[in-house]
């Protein structure tokens, strides 16, 4: 078991927002966690990387990654963590770097601080060697880009070669997609399956997407209102939903050639 | 005569003609960036026009440009008759009165100090239409049209959630009874089920009121289930135009094709795969010659570089612009 929650309780100073999440992982396992704006879902992964916004802390209840307890980890047991062990992917990965600095300083500058004996040479190497895994074309030019002169979605391949390139455990991806195009996004789908075929990574995606979810997952997890109304395996939550809240999002979503208001 | 009006001959009237629009903007370095090239297209009365392609591709400089929050370049926009964009002044400032928008982003499309009773009546107000002791009774009007408690009228827009504020919109944009309404991408901020509801309200608005709608999306399943009418838009050209309930089986673009291949369905099959094309919308700085899909296409040839195709009909109501569809 890679990584395990029990009855996971998250509260923002005394509101409690998130109550009684069990779920686990294996390795190699993608799990999808599907539900509205303010089900909790994002409350969630972020716990599990202990980096919940503002008064957010757990209240109760245990997040065990290799059978450790990681609760109760100082911010320096985090750092040893975060980027090696697991590592996430934003919605945005284009606010997550600095805008007036290149994306190729950034980039070395995180393989630095996690890895102090890289020299700078090798580092720019392992850059390069991941930006191209992740099918971007040039990646000298991207490491000499700023931001804002990518596309949303080179920035979003950049955010996925920056959060695997120390091969982590779990990938934890929030709303990865929901910003960009179809096209995009079905481009960046493929790029997370392609990267957990290829270091056997586990993925935990958040999306609000029941056709994503859908696509990838091995596992899915609905959520409101801070409980998980229904989890299950793909073929259990899809094919054959048991709570009715699963359902109504289910049919909610608009199909090509599926149901039109106008015959 | 517009070329698209020779169509099956149960449709409605013809309410607006977009003809042979173009919009350029002039960017830094005095060069052209090309948002809408040369689209014509029509909008039926009472039925709702679609439009899907990715961002960028120039849909919403379409609908603002007939708006006129945009000045066109060239081409016009006949509306009753008459050509919208040459109305100037005051004429100009009623023809706005008949068609009007709702916007993507409900939070930033009010004025946050405004109480949502003012916000609706402001419009009908800034024409002369309502009395300040009429506002209240307005307002209660227009909340009860979109399903929204009275109550509200004395709230201000950040106490209500997005799909409420959304309602807020719909209601803001019909206080005014306009011909046509367009919405940019309306429903893209809200959450599936909110979609759902918001959908379903302007379905019911558009059958009692006869609205036409102008309905931007790059949600293919959504635009699909509202739209009698679809135009897909790439780089600022309108690719194909199908009629309703076609697009899944009958599409012939490769862009519509492609389009298609990468919407991901809720019921996958085991082992079915989505095939996103590669690679990413050309710039609309330097457009390239011939087709605007080139670049992109599996069966691009030499002549696709240097001829750009037209838009031919292939069946009634239905037109692509690719070299390569047998018509």
């Amino acid at each position: 078991m890679l990584l395990e929650v029990k009855d996971l309780q998250i509260s923002y100073g005394n509101k409690i927002t998130v109550d009684s999440a069990s779920f686990s992982l294996e390795k190699g396992e993608i799990l999808s966690i599907v539900g509205e704006s303010g089900s909790g879902k994002t409350t969630v992964i972020r716990a599990l990387m202990g980096c919940l916004p503002g008064n957010g802390h757990v209240s109760s209840g245990d997040i065990l990654f290799e059978g450790c307890s990681v609760v109760n980890n100082t911010a320096d047991d985090w750092r040893k963590m975060c980027g090696e062990e697991m590592s996430m992917i934003f919605q945005d990965s284009g606010n997550m770097i600095n805008p007036i600095r290149k994306v190729g300083q950034q980039f070395t500058d995180y393989i630095m601080a996690h890895k102090p004996q890289t020299s700078k040479n090798d580092a720019y190497k392992m850059a390069v060697t991941m930006l191209a895994d992740v099918r971007l074309p040039n990646p000298d030019n991207i490491m000499n880009s700023y931001p804002f002169e990518l596309s949303g979605g080179m920035r979003q391949r950049v955010g996925i070669a920056m959060a695997m390139v120390f091969h982590p455990k779990i990938l934890l991806a929030d709303e990865p997609t929901s910003a960009l195009d179809v096209t995009t996004q079905a481009q960046i789908i493929r790029q997370i399956v392609d990267v957990r075929n290829e270091f056997n990574a586990a993925v935990i995606i958040v999306t609000h997407n029941l056709g994503v979810a859908s696509y990838m997952s091995n596992k899915i997890i609905v959520m409101k209102n801070g409980h998980i109304v229904e989890s299950g395996s793909r073929e259990e939550v899809i094919g054959k939903p048991q709570h009715s809240y699963t359902k109504e999002l289910l049919a909610a979503v608009p199909v090509v050639g599926g149901k039109r208001y106008y015959e | 005569m517009n070329k698209f009006k020779q169509q099956s001959s149960a449709l409605p009237p013809v309410i607006l003609e977009i003809k042979n629009l173009t919009k350029k903007f002039t960017v830094e370095g005095g060069r052209q960036l090309t948002a809408c090239d040369n689209v014509s297209l029509c909008a039926y009365a009472g039925q709702t026009l679609g439009i899907i392609g990715e961002s960028g591709c120039g849909k919403s400089t379409l609908v603002r440009t007939v708006l006129q929050i945009h000045l066109a370049t060239s081409g016009e926009v006949i509306f009753e008759g008459q050509d919208l964009l040459q109305a100037k002044g005051e004429k100009a400032r009623q023809n706005r009165r008949k068609i009007q928008m709702v916007f993507q982003d409900p939070t930033a499309a009010f004025n946050p100090k405004m109480k949502v009773k003012n916000i609706l009546c402001e419009p009908l107000k800034n024409f002369g239409l309502l009395k300040d002791s009429e506002v209240d009774a307005k307002a209660c009007e227009l909340l009860r049209m979109v399903e929204l408690p009275e109550d509200f009228k004395d709230r201000y827009p950040h106490n209500m959630s997005g799909g409420q504020r959304q309602r807020l919109g719909i209601a803001r944009a019909l206080s005014l009874e306009p011909k046509i309404v367009v919405c940019d991408e309306a429903t893209s901020a809200l959450d599936v089920s909110v979609q759902e509801k918001i959908c379903e309200l302007l379905v019911r608005l558009q059958k009692e009121k006869g609205i036409t709608y102008l309905f931007i999306c790059h949600d293919l399943g959504l635009v699909d289930l509202m739209s009698h009418q679809l135009a897909v838009m790439y780089l600022g050209n309108v690719v194909e135009l199908l009629e309703k309930g076609r697009i899944s089986q009958h599409a012939k673009h490769p862009y519509t094709k492609a389009l298609l291949q990468a919407v991901f369905k809720v019921d996958f099959k085991p082992g079915e795969k989505i095939q996103p094309i590669e690679g990413e919308v050309p710039s609309p700085l330097d457009i390239p010659q011939g087709c605007p899909f080139q670049s992109r296409c599996e069966k691009c040839q030499e002549y696709c570089r240097r001829e750009k195709p037209i838009l031919r009909q292939i069946e009634a109501g239905h037109w692509v612009a690719c070299h390569f569809i047998e018509w």
